[in-house]
């Protein structure tokens, strides 16, 4: 239990300990957290040797710099080199590698590789330097989409011409289905992410208990709120209920954000499929732009080349995304693939499972091998 | 990523172009409010922070328990309040 002395309040977190203990019985329980940010939650606080050892933490794909494939990075490392041209990214994106190296790689060859806080940041310098063309790399599921989309209409009237978006932005519930229809993994209920539900809200979800049977307990960020979703979900299987809950109800609403949906659905259209790094093609599963913002479009200001890159044979990031193996089961976690030298994506960023288990995870699980617990997990 | 990070509207600078001064951590950077028009926003109202927007209306308790909560991350805060230190948006 020493791992709880640094929670907020101790002693509610040994309530939830408790009451998730005697929910779960003797039982196995497999639950996924959906969002990166949990991931990191769990990591960060060794969340997962609190936990019985009979429930379950396993990692999911809500994880955007993690899910992006090589070839779409490779296509980030042809723009940034294209001349004249100012390539403007997320810092988390700098590190992640392409088949030719990283875009801070890039950077340091002499391409104008900058890192921006905002979307509005890139738009910023495109309008500072009127001669050069200012691509910005947009990723992220549905918490950042909106971001992207009002810069689109605010680069529109502002008529800048030598702004355009590479788009690479996805959506949360077409990896969650591919999940549930994949042979791999018997879940028991999943933790939904709560930014991403700030904008879409918690009706989107619905299909999870409907169609599947699993209940879906939407939770925030800190850690008591991961061990409350965690005892709402157990409390929901044992009295036979399986539905959408919003433990993070004091900031999700249950239709989202409106106006952000509104602002995404005017700047964006579906891709039939888009590629996920480990999970494939996904049908409908990310957004380009809407024809009206087409002149906005770096896919269609440049000729890319657009080549699909298959991912590093070494690479078990897939797996880690799909929550099949733990990522210290990756053949390549912690020696090859280092946050220092990552082989995949989910050691670059802060988000990834693999990055958060290297950086915290490991001294959780010594510690709780050293006092008989959690070993074999 | 996903991180959003709480922070206190000191005015609302432009409201036609839905920008407002926000406060994080004493830092105060002008974001954008466009994602809450059709909310009531004014100064001395926290919202939550992520790449320059304000994503959600969050009230004062919220605000307290997410920056604690964030302070704690170590690293991940320095980076998004050096950051948010960063931005100049049009």
């Amino acid at each position: 239990m020493r791992f709880v002395d640094e929670f907020r309040d101790p002693a509610a977190a040994r309530a939830l300990v408790a009451a998730i203990a005697e929910l779960a019985g003797s039982d196995h329980f497999k639950f996924m957290e959906v969002c990166g940010g949990h991931t990191h939650t769990i990591y960060r606080h060794g969340i997962e040797h609190l936990l019985p050892e009979n429930v379950e933490l396993v990692h999911g794909p809500g994880c955007p710099v993690c899910v992006i494939p090589m070839g779409r990075v490779d296509d980030a490392l042809w723009l940034a080199e294209q001349p004249d041209v100012i390539f403007t990214t997320f810092g988390d994106m700098m590190r992640v590698p392409g088949s030719r190296g990283s875009l801070l790689e890039a950077k340091a060859r002499g391409a104008d590789v900058r890192f921006v806080y905002s979307p509005l940041d890139a738009l910023r310098i495109a309008v500072d330097n009127p001669g050069k063309q200012v691509v910005f790399f947009a990723v992220g599921f549905e918490t950042t989409a909106p971001s992207t989309a009002v810069t689109l209409v605010r680069a529109r009237d502002l008529g800048v011409r030598n702004f355009s978006v590479f788009c690479n932005h996805v959506t949360i519930v077409p990896p969650i289905k591919a999940i549930l229809e994949s042979p791999d993994l018997r879940l028991s209920g999943f933790l939904g992410p709560g930014h991403v539900s700030t904008v879409v809200g918690t009706r989107p979800y619905e299909f999870v208990p409907k169609v599947y049977g699993k209940p879906l307990v939407v939770a925030g960020f800190e850690p008591l709120d991961i061990l409350a979703a965690v005892a709402m979900l157990l409390r929901q299987i044992r009295e036979g209920r399986c539905e959408v809950e919003n433990q993070y109800a004091r900031v999700v609403r249950e239709e989202g954000n409106p106006q952000a949906l509104r602002l995404m659905a005017e700047t964006f259209a579906l891709r039939p499929h888009f590629e996920w790094r480990g999970l494939g093609f996904i049908s409908q599963s990310a957004l380009r732009l809407a024809p009206a913002f087409a002149e906005f479009d770096a896919e269609q200001r440049f000729d890319m080349p657009g080549v699909r890159v298959a991912d590093p044979k070494a690479c078990q990031c897939g797996e880690v995304l799909k929550g099949v193996i733990k990522p210290w089961e990756c053949k390549v976690f912690g020696t090859a693939c280092t946050p220092e030298t990552p082989i995949g994506t989910c050691m670059v960023s802060p988000e990834g499972a693999c990055a958060a288990y290297y950086n915290y995870g490991r001294m959780h699980r010594e510690a709780a091998q050293l006092v008989g617990r959690g070993g074999g997990r | 990523m996903c991180l959003g990070i709480p922070g206190q509207v000191v005015e609302i600078v432009d409201p036609e172009q839905h920008l407002a001064k926000v406060e994080v951590s004493g830092v105060r950077r002008t974001i954008s409010v466009r994602l809450l028009a059709d909310q009531e926003l004014g100064a001395g109202d926290w919202v939550l922070v992520h790449v320059g927007f304000a994503m959600a209306k969050i009230d004062e308790e919220e605000a307290a328990l997410t920056l604690d909560a964030m302070r704690k991350l170590g690293q991940a805060y320095q980076d998004e309040l050096e950051a948010f230190d960063s931005t100049a948006i049009v």
